[in-house]
């Protein structure tokens, strides 16, 4: 049974812009990566974090998961780590991760919650459509609830035109 | 001597933006307590409702992942080690 249920979107009070370069590249990359999940860094500044906070690169991990790449992503700890002290480096703040969600809604699975850090910001694209030419259906944001009950929704800007979002 | 434990960027909000945090314990369990104790905060991310560590967290002492050595989380500590908080990300449909 699938873990994606009908769910009332609550609205997390913060909100993140994505800068259009970062909404460009992170497309691709779900798109050429269809009907397998991928996943990847959203850097940029946290200079207000607290409630807002830009986007200004996308940067791919590989899906390191083997058994079932199409519904499932993961990235190890050392990967992980390393890439994240190497965005560090060059400046950046990581402010969370998009994955996409190959022929299902860019709505948060149990799966997203319980694997989720606070404080950060989980971007989900939904691609749909057939191989070689799928479709980018929806851009959503979430962020994990401090009690780790839900994903609460972060609203999502990006300049100049509005990123497609659905509601709830 | 203590233990350093280095809080990885996502869970340093919970250890006022510290980079790492000292603690006094004898095995690796015992200095995970000791963090928790000191900031409460962070212990609903580190730990699920049977108290086990989450998934996504892996502890490293040294270069080595706790889960990995023969005595786990209860491998003792002499003072002056290192621990390494280090989140792995997963997720999916469904």
């Amino acid at each position: 049974m699938s873990s994606l249920r009908a769910r009332r979107s609550t609205d997390s009070g913060t909100r993140l812009v994505l800068r259009s370069g970062a909404r460009l590249r992170l497309a691709a990359h779900a798109l050429r990566g269809y009907p397998h999940e991928v996943v990847g860094l959203l850097l940029g500044s946290a200079a207000r974090a607290e409630v807002s906070a830009e986007v200004w690169e996308a940067r791919p991990l590989e899906n390191e998961q083997e058994q079932d790449p199409a519904r499932r992503f993961v990235v190890s700890g050392l990967r992980l780590a390393r890439a994240e002290a190497a965005a560090e480096a060059e400046g950046f703040d990581v402010l969370g991760y998009y994955h996409s969600h190959p022929d299902h809604p860019a709505s948060w699975s149990d799966e997203d919650r319980d694997q989720a850090l606070p404080g950060r910001s989980y971007l989900i694209a939904s691609v749909s459509g057939v191989v070689g030419a799928p479709t980018l259906e929806a851009l959503r944001c979430w962020r994990l609830a401090e009690d780790r009950s839900e994903m609460l929704e972060e609203r999502l800007d990006s300049g100049p035109e509005a990123v497609q979002t659905q509601s709830s | 001597m203590p233990v350093q434990i280095l809080i990885p960027s996502a869970l340093r909000a919970y250890v006022d933006r510290q980079t790492a945090v000292s603690v006094a314990a004898s095995d690796v369990v015992g200095a995970l307590r000791a963090l928790t104790d000191a900031y409460p905060g962070l212990a609903r991310h580190l730990r699920d409702e049977s108290g086990q560590l989450r998934s996504f967290v892996n502890v490293y002492l040294g270069e080595d992942d706790v889960r990995h050595l023969p005595l786990g989380d209860r491998t003792a500590l002499r003072g002056g080690e290192v621990l390494t908080i280090v989140p792995s990300i997963a997720g999916g449909a469904r």
